[in-house]
């Protein structure tokens, strides 16, 4: 059987007697003749890219790793992750002779005696901060606006993922120049493993290579901070990334702006540059602050030793949140059956921040699960419009900032001159009452918005023209919003109370899920019963057919001063007329 | 509402009626870079300059590593070294001003026509899915994975297995527990150097001297560690400190409460030991108020009442801290007569038993 060359011979002669191809058209065409990538990349390199402000959160905390790998390189260079005993021989004289671990001896040394050393760790510590609290706010900006909604699921769990490994990767890295303040965390952590029920003191053990603090807990720390965390955080951003190119992003309803398309700017040139450019200005901005701005001061707080401690001990700011929970925590401890409980340490170390992590995933599974709404979502919605789901954030985000203020409990009882056991007995409240407050608050708020919404839409927006009626009553001008405007506020899903269809079908045999029906209807009641619907639109019709009345009953009096002098008695009224001249 | 009449369309991308129809995408306007020569070479200009500062700031980067010595000024400028400060804001400004130019010129030269792009499910079709499934379900059909259920359940249960080593392998990370336990060493949980050859000095941090009982005031505090300590170095010395250092108080001999040694009587004189590892998650305590003989934790804010015990008196910790029993030796120094009688700093599953 020979083998059929037509096609070959063809799509040579094509390839090379194509347009004359530009510079960047022949290094495609090498590349992709090795490679094949031409039929993947003719969609991606003019894919739509949606522009709003809100969307460059995520792109801040990406940035910022990248950051963090580019510094943390540079210091792996000189960093000894050694807790052998050293004597400390550096150009900083305060410290000079000191006996310390050669992890600090290093990372001292990497500050005074490497030039642009202090600059690089001090930048590796802003940018670690910047991740976190970046990844923070695009997590709040996915769930206020709705976008972690099929399909976007499982690109939410990865973000959750991503927020818990960036903390912990925060954690193992500010342990390692094993300094004072670092070192009092480890003891602390130190004594979370020893709380865990059962294997507790022999996972304490395995850590630390033996009673702490050992020798083992700063090289193993090390390699778990440049190794193992930062391969897992590149794998599951890398999938993060995979599945927002393939969802495509959301966007925000509006003019030509649908639930089957994305208007945006393409990806080569326009989102590129933006992109591309953001990145130095995050990179900018992190090599100013680490500059300017000193962090971490550890040749300051000295090295580890277990008998020292300083006030204001407090860890870096996205472990504050347990850290306060620890704080206000009542001595709670049980022995039951001769075996210890701490209870004190358990709940709000190993109980509580896992439950919040769980809580957090579940979130979209719980709300598709009481909506059952299978349908895709790629317009996002107004935090206003999903009322109780903004609350729910809110009231999380209320707990935390609380638990977080906790955390500095002793900083605020001495900036406000307050009782430490007051402030901790305020807070041990307000943990439970905060975030219910915040609940109904936030509620009412996005439904009154809603209301506010739908005035407008029905009535217009207030012009602040006061009109005086005959009778002598005031009112205030309306007029209709522009049509992008009303588009704008309708372009979203009527909330549907989910309503259990009878228990039992026409057979007599149970509906499958009849029991939990009734549980969803309640809570699907609970979230969507008091939201305010858009208009239909005849209701739309009405009240502009109604506003134009109102319009043609006051028109009259356009441009005709009335200011209440020519009734008074006191002028003639023979030329006056009430409604213009009849 | 279309979604009620299909409830069970699959994420359909069906168009949503609307009281308000889809406007539509607005024309196009220009900016005046698009249609003004001028408007746009002044912001290729600017641009340009922008471009241009940048590597006027990498240069400067360079001259201010190779200018500034560090080591002797580490906070000669804003409290840190002038090279650490230079070097940072060059560097800073050499990448914003690269990052500014790229945006201006984003904004004002690339094309700025807004293109619209179709979604797709993220399904796959529908006849893809079914011959997917049909691929997979021949596949194990095949493989006879149903069917031999013995070779299924061996299977299972030997990769099952296979997690076994895994944690078995990481047993050496460290010692058990029982096996440190060594009183004579004052290594373990429930041992400390308190416990090592018969009576133990104390002696103050840092400098090492014993304390002599009659030295001390009425509301002095004073930070020691057992004897001993100062021939240990490294790990040894960390581990040793960690649980044996103490904080001794001398109070009026009426102001004690309480002490832990039951019928004996633990103090000297008004002067009581005790551990310094908070019983919360193990801080060293430090805060104390001589009027009150409170003792606060400045991690967590345990608060012990030396008077009394060293019970809770406020904070998250459940138990006192230990005291350790103390005595005079011959020549009229503060001795620990044995080992505390529990273990010290943090509590754990074991510790009762």
């Amino acid at each position: 059987m020979s083998i059929d060359t037509s096609k070959v011979a063809e799509s040579n002669t094509t390839a090379a007697t194509a347009k004359k191809p530009t510079k960047a058209g022949a290094v495609a065409t090498w590349a992709d003749d090795r490679l094949g990538l031409g039929t993947s990349m003719k969609k991606q390199l003019r894919k739509v890219f949606p522009d709003h402000w809100s969307f460059m959160l995520g792109e801040i905390a990406l940035w910022s790793f990248v950051v963090l790998l580019l510094t943390g390189v540079f210091l792996t260079l000189w960093f000894d992750p050694s807790m052998a005993e050293s004597e400390y021989q550096g150009a900083y004289d305060p410290l000079r002779g000191r006996e310390m671990s050669q992890a600090m001896v290093s990372a001292v040394e990497l500050s005074f005696d490497v030039r642009g050393g202090l600059l690089m760790r001090q930048m590796h510590h802003w940018a670690a901060h910047i991740f976190i609290a970046g990844m923070m706010i695009h997590m709040m900006r996915v769930f206020f606006t709705g976008a972690y909604r099929k399909p976007r699921e499982l690109n939410w769990v990865i973000g959750c993922l991503l927020l818990l490994l960036g903390s912990l990767e925060g954690f193992t890295g500010y342990s390692l120049p094993d300094d004072l303040l670092s070192g009092t965390g480890v003891r602390a952590a130190d004594g979370f493993l020893k709380a865990t029920p059962v294997v507790g003191t022999y996972m304490s053990f395995f850590l630390f290579g033996g009673e702490f603090p050992g020798d083992a807990i700063i090289p193993r720390l090390y390699i778990i901070h440049v190794l193992l965390i930062p391969g897992l955080l590149l794998g599951l951003i890398a999938a993060h990334m995979l599945l927002l190119v393939y969802h495509k992003h959301t966007q925000w309803p509006g003019p030509g702006r649908t639930q089957q398309n994305v208007v945006g700017y393409p990806m080569l040139p326009v989102y590129a540059a933006k992109a591309g450019g953001f990145f130095f200005i995050v990179f900018g901005v992190v090599a100013l602050l680490g500059g300017l701005f000193t962090i971490n001061p550890v040749w300051k707080f000295g090295p580890y030793d277990p008998t020292k401690v300083t006030a204001g001990s407090q860890p870096d700011w996205y472990m504050g949140w347990p850290d306060g929970l620890l704080r206000i925590i009542p001595g709670w401890e049980s022995v039951i059956g001769g075996f210890t409980l701490s209870w004190n340490v358990m709940i709000p170390i190993l109980i509580v921040p896992p439950l919040m992590l769980t809580i957090l995933i579940l979130l979209p599974f719980l709300e598709s699960w009481i909506t059952k709404d299978n349908r895709e979502h790629h317009l996002l919605e107004r935090p206003r419009n999903r009322p109780t789901q903004t609350a729910i954030m809110v009231s999380l985000m209320t707990f935390y900032g609380i638990a977080w203020a906790a955390g500095g409990n002793d900083i605020i009882a001495i900036k406000l001159h307050l009782s430490i056991n007051q402030i901790t007995y305020f807070f041990r409240v307000m943990i439970f009452l905060g975030p219910l407050i915040a609940f109904i608050i936030t509620r009412r708020w996005c439904i009154s918005l809603q209301r506010h919404d739908e005035e407008k839409l029905l009535h217009g927006y207030e012009t602040g023209i006061i009109m005086r009626s005959p009778e002598g009553g005031y009112s205030e001008r309306h007029l209709p919003i522009s049509n992008d405007a009303a588009y704008k506020i309708t372009a979203r899903p009527r909330d549907e109370v989910f309503v259990a269809n009878g228990r039992i079908d026409e057979n007599g045999v149970a509906a499958p899920g009849g029991k939990l029906d009734g549980l969803r209807g309640k809570l699907s009641a609970l979230m969507f019963a008091d939201n305010v619907q858009k208009p239909t639109a005849e209701e739309l019709e009405a009240a502009r057919h109604h506003a134009e009345h109102e319009h043609q009953l006051t028109a009259a009096l356009d441009g005709h001063s009335a200011d209440g002098h020519q009734f008074d008695g006191h002028h003639s009224v023979d030329d006056e007329t009430l409604r213009g001249s009849h | 509402m279309s979604d009620t009449q299909h409830p069970d369309s699959h994420g359909s991308l069906e168009p949503v009626e609307e009281p308000i129809p889809n406007p539509g995408l607005h024309t196009h306007t220009w900016r005046p870079t698009d249609v003004d020569d001028h408007a746009r070479r002044r912001a290729e200009r600017q641009v340009s300059m922008l471009f241009g500062l940048s590597a006027l700031c990498t240069v400067a980067f360079v001259v201010s590593y190779f200018t500034f010595k560090i080591g002797d000024n580490w906070d000669t400028f804003a409290g840190l070294g002038a090279s650490t400060v230079f070097l940072g804001v060059f560097l800073g400004l050499a990448l914003l001003f690269i990052g500014f130019g790229i945006i201006q010129w984003a904004r004002k030269l690339m094309g700025d026509q807004e293109i619209v792009e179709m979604r797709h499910l993220a399904a796959s079709s529908a006849e893809d899915r079914t011959a997917t499934v049909e691929a997979l379900e021949l596949g194990i059909d095949e493989s006879g994975f149903k069917k031999y259920k013995m070779v299924r359940r061996s299977l299972l249960m030997a990769v099952g297995l296979l997690g076994a080593p895994a944690v078995v392998m990481l047993r050496d990370l460290g010692p058990l527990p029982q096996q440190v336990e060594n009183a004579s060493k004052g290594t373990g949980l429930n041992h400390t150097l308190w416990g090592v050859g018969g009576t133990v000095r104390v002696l103050r941090d840092v400098v090492g001297t014993p304390i002599r009982a009659s030295d001390l005031q009425i509301g002095d505090l004073v930070n020691a560690v057992p004897d001993g300590i100062f021939q240990l170095h490294g790990t040894a010395l960390q581990e040793a400190k960690a649980k044996g250092a103490v904080i001794v108080v001398k109070m009026s001999p009426d102001e004690i409460v309480s002490q832990q040694g039951g019928d004996e009587d633990w103090s000297v004189n008004g002067i009581v030991v005790y551990s310094k590892i908070c019983s919360h998650v193990g801080c060293p305590i430090s805060l104390y108020e001589r009027t009150t003989h409170h003792v606060l934790c400045p991690c967590h804010q345990s608060t012990f009442d030396l008077a009394d015990s060293a019970k809770v008196v406020f904070g998250p910790a459940a138990r006192h801290l230990p005291q350790l029993p103390l005595g005079v030796d011959e020549e009229g120094f503060l001795v620990a007569t044995k080992d505390f009688q529990e273990p010290v700093g943090p509590s754990y599953w074991e510790r009762d038993r």
